[in-house]
């Protein structure tokens, strides 16, 4: 069981924003997006949650169009952690997880446990009754961590897809890390993970399959032992890297620097960016 | 910080607030219903329901007369009119995700004021002695139509490609209560001193029009809004986190967001249809149930139709005794209690960071 795409394209107007991407979500696989801006990722991301309909292509769900999918039928079986969310009244920690369980038929005692349980995955067990709007962009993103877990979580012999837009953007290094790990222990055997990606190398040590986007172009797609090379790197951001390796992990540095930053670089961003 | 631990998992305390909330309303009624110009305790008010329901046998006709047709209908009309404006400012904050939003921003009461003018100004005008009979019907009926026609207008101007954009529904608002605006003004200009009268009074409100035939008509449109109203609390939960996470979580954005505009348009339309325009109860309760209860809807929608009902009945109980034996207009009085009050909330929850 997939979620996929089979070359969806969008256009606005006559302005073409993806065009022709096919993925494939599947389970225990997570599968990263990166690309420059304006690269389309955030149209793939809605056109999979079925916020945004593509201009053409399919989408397929476990089997089923993503058309055919009611409000809560789709909710139980994917979710979106968003880059980040506001919430303007009081709300306490439990009740915005709460909210995950909007689309199940759960009792309040039965919800209870499930918001304990994945506060306790998370490491939210001492901001138990704090309010929501206290807390730090880092704090606030765990707690929608946990609302997106508690939404997928019920019993089910179909895949689960936890889709995740650009997660880590405001987050420090030991969050960002603290997050996609989250995300990588839930990517066991029934539940697939796509998440857009700003930071290579974040995309290097989680990912398993990675797609790269360009102005709404596929420019590689697979496994990420292969589709990395400084050549695709390249291509996709338009900047000249460097892949290092180090204990078997591979880290990607710019390829010029400090010493040898020169006009030439700054002459090749220019380019590139034009 | 206070001990919201358990305000959090919100079984039994919900219970409890809407229950005491419910008893104080209870006595606020029969408070109401013994305050004025003939004396009626509380005890003789109990007594007189008594011999309706003919467990008490020997009650004064008066008393009974002035109980039954004069103070019963308008305490029902005042708790009506209440709930109504608790409700629907609590669903459309909710909505908004505004704290500070009030029923009147998506033109609603603009536009009533606008049949109210066309009625007292024009109709009053070309026909007087047609006013003096029908008065009692032809303001509200127009009011709500001009309720109505605004409403129309802000939904339409506020739809981006099939879908209800909030952004645009809120400046729409603004627009179309600014055009109603000028339009009244104008009204106003070409108006007798009579009708300036008249039209004033009109939009601070005023309850003491209340009959047994305009609740047979009320009750059923708001009773019936708000019901629909409460069920979705689920919904509006989800859309305090945003338009898209709702949808995520299985909302369906759109239709939730038509329901709760056209019944809060009808049920306040319906309200400043008969009373006039009484500001504050819908911005304040909602505020008051959230910073001092919970904002869980599943409270905030309930409670604040019974805070509407109390406080606009509180306003009532003072608006009918401080000057008597002359009334001061409601509006006047909701907005004297409820600006203090709300002025202090401000205060406090900044310190808190809760806005």
């Amino acid at each position: 069981m997939t979620l996929e795409t089979k070359g969806i394209s969008k256009y606005i107007g006559k302005k073409s924003i993806l065009n022709d991407c096919s993925i494939k979500i599947k389970p225990g696989c997570f599968t990263a997006v990166v690309g420059p801006n304006g690269a389309g990722k955030t149209t793939l991301l809605k056109s999979l949650s079925g916020e945004d309909k593509p201009s053409t292509g399919k989408i397929v769900m476990n089997y089923k169009p993503l058309d055919d999918y009611q409000g809560k039928e789709l909710a139980i079986n994917r979710a979106i952690l968003p880059q980040q969310t506001i919430v303007n009244f009081p709300f306490t920690v439990e009740q915005v997880i709460e909210i995950g369980r909007y689309p199940h038929n759960t009792s309040r005692t039965e919800n209870e446990a499930i918001i304990q349980e994945v506060m306790r995955q998370t490491a939210l067990e001492r901001f138990s009754g704090r309010i929501y709007q206290t807390l730090s962009g880092g704090e606030k993103q765990r707690v929608q961590m946990a609302r997106v877990m508690a939404q997928l979580h019920h019993e089910t012999d179909l895949t689960k897809y936890l889709l995740l837009d650009e997660p880590t953007s405001s987050l420090d290094l030991a969050q960002q890390h603290a997050l996609l790990s989250i995300a990588k222990d839930l990517c066991g055997s029934n539940i697939g993970v796509l998440a857009v990606l700003h930071d290579l190398n974040l995309a290097l040590q989680y990912a398993d399959e990675i797609l790269f986007l360009k102005l709404g172009q596929t420019v590689a797609y697979g496994k990420s032992e292969e589709v990395v090379t400084e050549e695709t790197i390249e291509d996709t951001f338009s900047y000249p890297v460097t892949l290092l390796e180090n204990q078997g992990r591979k880290i990607i540095v710019p390829k010029y620097f400090k010493e040898n930053f020169s006009a030439k670089t700054k002459q090749i961003a220019y380019e590139h960016s034009n | 910080m206070m001990d919201y631990k358990a305000a959090t998992l919100n079984i039994g305390r919900h219970t409890f607030a809407l229950y005491a909330m419910s008893g104080m309303l209870v006595l606020l009624i029969i408070a109401s219903l013994a305050v004025g110009a003939v004396a009626i305790s509380p005890v003789e008010v109990l007594a007189l329901f008594g011999n309706k329901m003919g467990l008490v046998e020997t009650v004064d006709a008066t008393q009974s007369i002035v109980l039954f047709d004069i103070r019963l209908p308008r305490v029902l009309f005042t708790v009506c009119i209440g709930m109504a404006l608790g409700m629907s400012g609590a669903a459309l904050q909710g909505l908004f995700r505004n704290p500070l939003v009030e029923p009147g921003i998506i033109g609603v009461s603009s536009g009533a004021a606008f049949g109210a003018v066309v009625v007292i100004i024009f109709i009053g005008g070309i026909a007087p002695t047609l006013i003096d009979t029908l008065s009692s019907w032809l303001l509200p009926l127009f009011a709500f139509g001009g309720a109505l026609v605004a409403t129309f207008f802000t939904l339409k101007i506020g739809n981006y490609e099939g879908r209800t954009k909030v952004t645009y529904v809120i400046l729409a608002g603004v627009a179309v209560s600014a055009f109603a605006s000028a339009i009244i003004g104008l009204s106003i200009f070409y108006a007798d001193d009579q009708q300036l009268r008249t039209f004033t009074f009109w939009t601070l409100g005023d309850l003491s029009v209340a009959t047994w035939d305009k609740l047979y008509i009320l009750f059923p449109i708001i009773g019936l809004s708000c019901v629909g109203l409460i069920k979705l609390a689920g919904p509006l939960n989800a859309m305090a986190l945003g338009e898209s996470e709702a949808f995520h979580s299985g909302v369906s954005v759109e239709r939730v967001k038509l329901i709760i505009i056209l019944l809060s348009a009808l049920v306040v339309g319906t309200s400043v249809a008969f009373a006039g325009i009484i500001g504050f109860i819908g911005l304040v309760v909602p505020h008051i149930v959230r910073v001092g209860l919970s904002p869980d809807h599943e409270l905030v929608l309930p409670a604040s139709a019974i805070g509407g009902a109390a406080l606009l009945l509180a306003a009532d109980i003072l608006a009918r005794t401080i000057v008597t034996p002359a009334e001061l207009p409601i509006g006047v009085v909701t907005a004297a209690i409820g600006t203090p009050f709300f002025i202090y909330l401000l205060i406090n929850s900044k310190k808190k960071r809760l806005i």
